[in-house]
């Protein structure tokens, strides 16, 4: 079976005025959304306190949110936890006064308790599921070694295109690299998704496997300009887009599959991972095709570049 | 003709086997079980024993798998976790305290897999519910505590070489260290070359001087400062180890993260407050003067009547229960106390336990030493734990203290501050004396900065949903893969069904712990080892279409295809390399993973197809291939 027809000849590199300028418009405006409007971070990035609640029977967010309003508990953010009876609701410590001491700690357990006394006044099958902790320090850690991870990544992936490839393949590929990961985290900003742990995990990984598509087609464009005889850069990087195309929509498709089934299947806890993961792949695979080769061409690829080193054998030189 | 080597052939049949040996172990779930063990001073765990508990629960009417002897403890398995929490309440109702009831999640697994070192994946606290926490150690309360100490050295020092000073003082400031006023610029030159010569721990250096007083800046060196912090952690470490036994907990994990944090990590165990009161605890040593010998006429007769000498107090030795008495005067407390270690003592070839106390301490020990040579000597442990009490309606953290003697030993000649107790029953009672003596305290303060409870239900919802995630990812990649590249897809089907039994088997045998994002990462293995087939495959594809004969398509797509594989993988390595050096628990497991399959995908989507597409199509002729 074939989706894809083999002999497609797409010019994709005649659009690239286009989709480049789409790129950098999607880049500026991802940094417009995280600067202004912002990453929801979650628990682990702010610190504070999380609860989740398992109601017997469904329940209104709007309710849960109206009793604790009642109880004196203000401040708390109210979430539905996909379905209608599992809620998150995270608050500061500070938003329950009676639990914390003069000393400034507080008691975990204590806003457990009180919690669960504001909800069960209106509704008693609120059952705890689960609470945690994370003080604000901890946070802050966190989102410093995630943007300590993200640029090891980048400049580790860039190195080793560097030394397999050229220099010009590791800069196209850290810019789109730059440009992918910018632009989902930018639509995680628009649609205000919450970003915890697992969603950092997913963005990093988001990184690797971008980075897998375009070392394909680069791998392709490495091997074509080896092979022709008169190599039009332009034509290359067409032909090599257009031969590895059917691979990369394939992979992405697969890849895709499994995270869906994860979405669907694999519970709250892994929501925003497989949610993040589709968004990087959607991206990944566009800048794979429109947006890692326009870059290569700009920065002047060419034949010469890439035969391999052999080495002088002066012995043979001298040879008649 | 086929060109791939019998070697190779081999190598994928030993490497199909190991993986699925080694990940058979994960298909025999644990059951949840109660694990009683009999403390110090309890009758052992034996038969007759067994047999009472087995009666009780029966009279309760708690529903048992099993309950048997193995080793020193008993273990009562359930169908459940609501049954295991009511039958444990049940078992500690019926045992008392002489013993500690413990969750414990009882392995299943056959014995001969166990005997080859096959074991199951760890479930993460995710998994199978409990609570965690994380803690920070107050590093500043460490130096301020050894500035002090040191402060008290040098002013011993300047005094034993006759150096008139007119203060020596910790500077408030953290990390100035400690300053030293002299009358004189000599002094000051003698000073400074006394405590370079007696400490070399620290740092001296001239400060300003105004008029009569010359000041001497006296540091702690950097490496010092630095093996004190990584000492506070041990000592924490192996205080709340100490601790949380006490508690119970089957396989509690008590681990360092980061320079200065202490992750805690109790499965099973639903409510955290004993936990975290235990964590909070404040202990302290005291060396008293003893008042006759453990267990003595006099102790019995206190301990019966309750007539206690007013000058004393009536404690139990640890372990035995013995009555003895102790003097109310505190010679040297632990807070002297600089360091305990345990050994052989050379002369009598008895179990030893070395002490060194601080200048303070060592002179106040000299002195009372001097003065009662024959005399017992007593070391009694404080413990200091603070329970919240509801009074008159308003919640009042009361502390509990508990006191026991945890040694009484004759002074044998006056000694001051490095002394030994010897003659202990054994290695191991002497280890233990040096692990209270040391460790009873904590050596830092710690502050609770992260703390979770899972609900034992909510990791019973996360193993199925995270398992019935990875079987139908799984799933839809095999039949999307077998209907898009028919028979190259089955191969590649079969490829990606032993890289899910292959990576499974490495994690089990490393132990890397299974959690919610480590399970994602095996999901998004799954999904992305398939490229490496897809790579193949399309390049087949292509050399079928460029009219390559269909043997030397397949070499030449996976000979093609190698390449690009490799560099796609390694890059992709980077990434999850980077992953597994973040500190953070939830990414690491997720990194790990994602590192192990990558390089289990590398062999099965190319080692391991290649052989089976070999096998398949080798010894044939062939005009077409089904890709």
């Amino acid at each position: 079976m074939e989706i894809f027809n083999h002999d497609s000849d797409i010019h994709f590199l005649g659009m690239r005025k286009y989709t480049v300028a789409i790129a950098i418009f999607l880049m500026v405006a991802s940094i417009g959304l995280i600067a202004f409007k912002g990453l929801n971070y979650g628990l682990d990035f702010t610190g504070g306190v999380s609860m989740v609640v398992d109601y017997g029977q469904s329940v209104e967010i709007a309710d849960v949110r109206g009793a604790l309003e009642k109880g004196g508990i203000h401040n708390a953010m109210v979430q539905s936890l996909g379905g209608t009876r599992e809620v998150s609701i995270r608050l500061q410590p500070k938003d329950d006064p009676g639990a914390v001491d003069a000393a400034g700690k507080f008691n975990l357990d204590k806003i457990a308790a009180d919690v669960l006394k504001v909800l069960h006044v209106s509704r008693p099958d609120a059952k705890l599921k689960s609470r945690d902790y994370v003080s604000a320090q901890v946070g802050q850690e966190l989102r410093s070694d995630g943007t300590v991870a993200a640029v090891f990544v980048i400049l580790g992936i860039m190195a080793y295109l560097w030394i397999r490839f050229e220099r010009r393949f590791a800069i196209a590929a850290v810019a789109t690299e730059v440009h992918d990961t910018l632009v989902t985290l930018g639509i995680l900003a628009l649609v205000q998704r919450e970003f915890d742990m697992t969603v950092l995990a997913s963005v990093l990984a988001v990184i690797g496997y971008s980075i897998n598509d375009k070392v394909v087609v680069f791998d392709r464009i490495r091997e074509l300009f080896r092979l022709a005889r008169k190599a039009e850069p332009e034509e290359i990087l067409n032909r090599s887009i257009n031969n590895t195309l059917s691979r990369t929509i394939i992979t992405s498709l697969f890849t895709g599959i499994t995270m869906g089934a994860l979405y669907f299947f694999g519970g709250t806890a892994v929501h925003g991972f497989a949610v993040t993961m589709l968004i990087g792949i959607v991206v990944g695979t566009l800048s794979s095709i429109f947006v890692a080769s326009p870059i290569l061409l700009w920065l002047g690829v060419s034949k010469k570049d890439l035969m391999p080193v052999t080495k002088e054998n002066p012995e043979l030189a001298r040879r008649p | 003709m086929s060109d791939f080597p019998r070697w190779k052939y081999a190598l994928v049949a030993l490497v199909m086997l190991f993986g699925v040996i080694y990940a058979l172990p994960n298909a025999f779930p644990p059951v949840p079980a109660v694990q009683v063990t009999a403390n110090r001073d309890a009758p052992p765990i034996n038969t007759a024993f067994q047999q009472k508990v087995e009666a009780g629960l029966r009279a309760k009417k708690v529903a048992v798998n099993e309950v048997f002897v193995e080793g020193d403890h008993l273990l009562v398995t359930f169908a459940n976790s609501d049954v295991q929490k009511t039958g444990s309440d049940e078992i500690k109702a019926l045992v008392g305290d002489g013993y500690t009831v413990a969750f414990k999640l009882q392995s299943n697994v056959p014995h001969w897999l166990g005997v080859i070192g096959a074991r199951s994946m760890p479930l993460g606290l995710d998994l199978q519910g409990g609570v965690h926490f994380l803690m920070q150690v107050d590093q500043k309360d460490v130096i301020e505590k050894q500035e002090n100490s040191y402060a008290d050295d040098v002013r011993s020092l300047l005094r034993q070489k006759n150096i008139r000073y007119e203060s020596v003082t910790r500077s408030a400031v953290d990390g100035q260290g400690i300053s030293v006023i002299l009358r004189s610029a000599e002094d000051r030159k003698t000073a400074s070359d006394a405590i370079a010569n007696e400490y070399t721990d620290l740092n001296v250096s001239d400060g300003a001087s105004t008029g009569d007083r010359f000041m001497l800046k006296v540091t702690v060196k950097p490496e010092k400062l630095r093996e004190l912090a990584r000492g506070a952690i041990t000592q924490n470490l192996g205080t709340l180890r100490n601790r949380i036994n006490a508690l119970g907990v089957s396989e509690p994990l008590i681990q360092q993260q980061g320079d200065s944090r202490i992750v805690v990590e109790l499965a099973g165990v639903q409510d955290p407050t004993e936990a975290k009161k235990l964590i909070g605890a404040v202990a302290t040593l005291q060396y008293r003067p003893g008042i006759g010998q453990p267990g003595d006429a006099r102790a019995v007769e206190a301990a019966r009547t309750g007539n206690i000498p007013p000058d004393a107090n009536l404690y139990y030795m640890r372990g035995d229960n013995r009555p003895v008495l102790v003097s109310k005067q505190i010679i040297v407390t632990g807070n002297q106390l600089i360091d305990a270690s345990s050994g052989i003592d050379q002369n009598s070839g008895t179990p030893k336990v070395d002490v060194t106390l601080n200048a303070a301490g060592a002179r106040k020990m000299g002195d009372f030493t001097n003065a009662n040579v024959g005399k017992p000597m007593a070391v009694v442990y404080v413990e200091q734990v603070y329970e919240t009490k509801v009074v008159d309606g308003k919640e009042v953290r009361v502390p509990k203290i508990t006191e026991t003697v945890i040694n009484d030993a004759t002074i044998q000649g006056a000694f001051s501050k490095q002394f030994q107790t010897s003659g202990l029953g054994s290695p191991k009672e002497a280890s233990d004396l040096a692990l209270l003596l040391k460790g009873g305290a904590l050596a830092a303060p710690m502050d609770i900065v992260e703390e979770g409870v899972i609900g034992a239900s909510l990791g019973q919802d996360n193993i199925d949903k995270g398992f019935k995630a990875v079987l139908l990812g799984l799933a839809l990649v095999l039949l999307a893969a077998a209907i898009y590249y028919k028979l190259f897809g089955l191969v590649a089907d079969i490829a990606l069904f032993f890289n899910l039994v292959i990576l499974v088997a490495v994690m089990s045998l490393i132990g890397v712990t299974l959690t919610m994002p480590g399970v994602a990462g095996i999901v998004l293995t799954l999904g992305m080892a398939i490229d490496a087939n897809v790579l193949i495959c399309e390049r087949v594809r292509e050399e079928l279409r460029n009219g390559s004969s269909p043997h030397a398509s397949i070499r030449a797509g996976y000979e093609k295809a190698w390449s690009t594989i490799l560099d796609a993988n390694v890059t992709h390595l980077i990434a999850a390399l980077a992953l597994t050096t973040m500190g953070t628990g939830a990414i690491k497991g997720f990194g790990v993973t994602l590192l192990i399959g990558i390089l289990t995908s590398l062999f099965t989507s190319v080692t391991l197809t290649h052989a089976f597409t070999a096998a398949i199509h080798g010894h044939r002729k062939l005009k077409t291939l089904s890709v």
